[in-house]
């Protein structure tokens, strides 16, 4: 190795370093600018930053979560993403793939936050219980709320990996039991990028790590922290179904002609029209499919009460307050029939009360007829 | 008989404007309700025609955001002629500012929904519990406004239904936004409903052109009654 031994090495020099050669680098950088919708150049861009820019030492804490969004990273389509980041050259510390165990693991964090202090990237999966003291979730003696808060206060910027830690998920659907809390509303102060999804895309994972590697500041985000560049359109805008969506023909149950046909599937439920992510246009496992190509509408995973929004199988939600299968149109339609049964009674009993006065009213009119 | 014959004198009620926006704003709700309705609940239709050569629920959708463009814009007149138009136009017609508002409001209730036989003198215009509850129909029409403007946003390239898109985040997302938007709808029926009834019912019971009203813009008033008001003027 050529490094100086007191200068961290560059992302580019530990790729060679692992057998990777310059045209893997390249196209990596390549597909890593498609992904982030840059301009030609902006593979360039990417190239040089990776040979200039010593490695960034992240953390990557796991709480309540199903470590789906670590499983969805390290599959995403090019070995250098899973490499460049979990393999062995940036990842200081992360439960589920670090070498270490045990108080050698938890020396190790706490060195990278001391060293590097201010500088490395705070990575967050699943969310945060608060109920009771935050006993729900705790890792080597100390509770999640604490390991965060004593992580995230060196941090430079926390990224938020999948719903758990963006909106709280399944976790914080009703009841809550635990208080489920996502990052953002227990750290303040810090940048903070969400990614969500359930899990996010792996390689929109990778892609807003390479953006802040190469620019060295936070990739555009929306009006909730997510970044433009994957969570502007909605699932039901880069749907390829969507066609049949405009020209009115759904599916109607899982098993009929329609579905055979590849029709909408808006009246099974799709949540695509509602949700924003990139599933559309980036596809899942190295772009082979997404849950609308299976045959499955999309439920709604980056959004945030998704699990509250039910049923999945619906296209509308159930009305808060009228308990289950009680969607707007039915308690609509009762309504209208109450309403309508209302005015029978009353035009009833208007006949009844105001007979004098309707009377008297027909007779004036009457008269004045026979007179004319 | 003729001892009781009423003495109607004429007063003109809507103006032009006032009769042109209650009609659009028939026709944009009517539009908008329909199409509403068939988005949240789309018809299942068999086809064998390719998706290349049908556009009908993105026709649909067309219509809905086009009739509502026409109920805002139509909503946002209104308002401005609520400040400019005749005293039964005016935007005091709707909010209760004072004691006399209340007292009429009390006295439609006990006559329309009681039934009680009172003969006091109802306003020509408004009657006080109309004018009242048409302020929540205007706010229902800015909660529809709003929630639907929101919901257009990301499908829009212009600044003004871009505006709206904080919206969605005091939902939390556009699920929540969807649901009350379209719960908003039914509020938007029942008014009609009633509002249909009750326009009827009057036209029965007082016998002062309640119905033809909305056309010509004439009502009728009693002679004795005019006089009184006219002195009390």
């Amino acid at each position: 190795m050529t490094n100086h031994p007191t200068r961290r090495p560059t992302y580019y020099e530990e790729l060679r370093g692992k057998g990777y050669s310059r045209r893997d680098f390249m196209k990596f950088c390549t597909t890593m600018a498609a992904y982030l919708g840059l301009q030609a150049s902006g593979a360039a861009q990417i190239a040089s930053a990776l040979q200039k820019t010593p490695r960034i030492p992240v953390i990557w804490l796991h709480f309540q979560e199903c470590t789906c969004c670590s499983e969805s990273f390290i599959r995403s389509s090019h070995p250098i993403v899973a490499d460049i980041i979990i393999d062995n050259i940036s990842l200081d510390y992360t439960e589920t793939l670090m070498a270490a165990s045990g108080h050698q693991a938890e020396a190790a964090k706490a060195k990278t936050m001391k060293d590097y202090h201010g500088e490395y990237i705070l990575c967050v999966e699943g969310s945060v219980p608060v109920a009771n003291d935050g006993v729900y979730c705790c890792i080597g003696g100390k509770s999640a709320v604490d390991i965060l808060q004593e992580s995230a206060a060196g941090a430079k910027a926390i990224l938020c990996w999948g719903s758990c830690a963006c909106n709280g998920c399944v976790q914080s659907a009703k009841p809550n039991p635990t208080s489920a809390t996502p990052i953002h509303k227990l750290v303040k102060g810090k940048p903070i990028i969400k990614v969500p999804g359930c899990p996010p895309i792996g390689e929109v994972m990778a892609g807003v790590l390479i953006h802040m590697i190469t620019f060295g500041r936070l990739p555009e985000l929306d009006r909730v922290g997510r970044p433009k560049a994957f969570y502007s359109k909605r699932v039901h805008d880069t749907c390829y179904r969507r066609p049949f969506y405009d020209a009115g023909l759904f599916v109607e149950t899982f098993d009929d002609e329609n579905a055979q046909k590849g029709y909408c599937l808006y009246k099974v439920g799709c949540k695509g029209p509602m949700t924003y992510n990139a599933c559309g246009a980036m596809r899942w496992n190295n772009g082979t499919s997404y849950p609308i190509q299976s045959g499955h509408g999309c439920f709604g995973c980056s959004e945030e009460n998704f699990w509250d929004n039910g049923p999945i199988y619906r296209q509308m939600a159930n009305f808060p307050g009228f308990g289950i299968e009680s969607n707007a149109d039915k308690i609509g339609i009762i309504a209208a029939g109450v309403t309508a049964a209302g005015i029978a009674a009353h035009a009833v009993a208007t006949n009844l009360r105001k007979k004098k006065l309707i009377h008297n009213l027909v007779e004036e009119g009457k008269e004045a007829e026979k007179e004319l | 008989m003729s001892t009781l014959t009423h003495k109607l004198r004429r007063v003109f009620v809507w103006e032009l404007p006032v009769r042109a926006y209650h009609w659009l704003n028939v026709l944009a709700i009517v539009a908008l309700c329909v199409t509403g309705y068939l988005i949240g609940n789309p018809p299942g239709i068999m086809s064998q025609s390719e998706a290349s050569h049908r556009y009908l629920f993105g026709t649909i959708r067309f219509i809905h955001f086009v009739a509502a463009y026409v109920f805002f814009f139509n909503f946002v007149f209104r308002i401005y002629w609520g400040f400019v138009g005749n005293k039964y136009a005016n935007w005091k017609n709707f909010v209760p500012t004072n004691r006399k508002f209340f007292k009429e409001m009390w006295q439609v209730i006990s006559i329309d929904i009681f039934l009680k036989k009172n003969r006091e003198h109802i306003s020509v215009g408004h009657n006080a519990l109309a004018g009242f509850i048409y302020f929540f129909t205007f706010i229902a029409f800015l909660v529809q406004c709003i929630t639907g403007f929101a919901l257009y946003a990301d499908m829009s390239h212009w600044w003004f239904a871009d505006a709206f898109i904080w919206v969605s985040g005091i939902f939390g997302d556009n699920f929540g936004l969807r649901n009350w938007h379209h719960a908003t709808m039914w509020f938007f029926i029942l008014f009609a409903i009633v509002h249909v009834y009750l326009v009827f019912y009057h036209d029965y019971v007082e016998g002062r052109g309640e119905i033809s009203s909305m056309g010509g813009g004439w009502k009728f008033i009693e002679e004795e009654q005019f006089e009184k008001e006219h002195k009390e003027d």
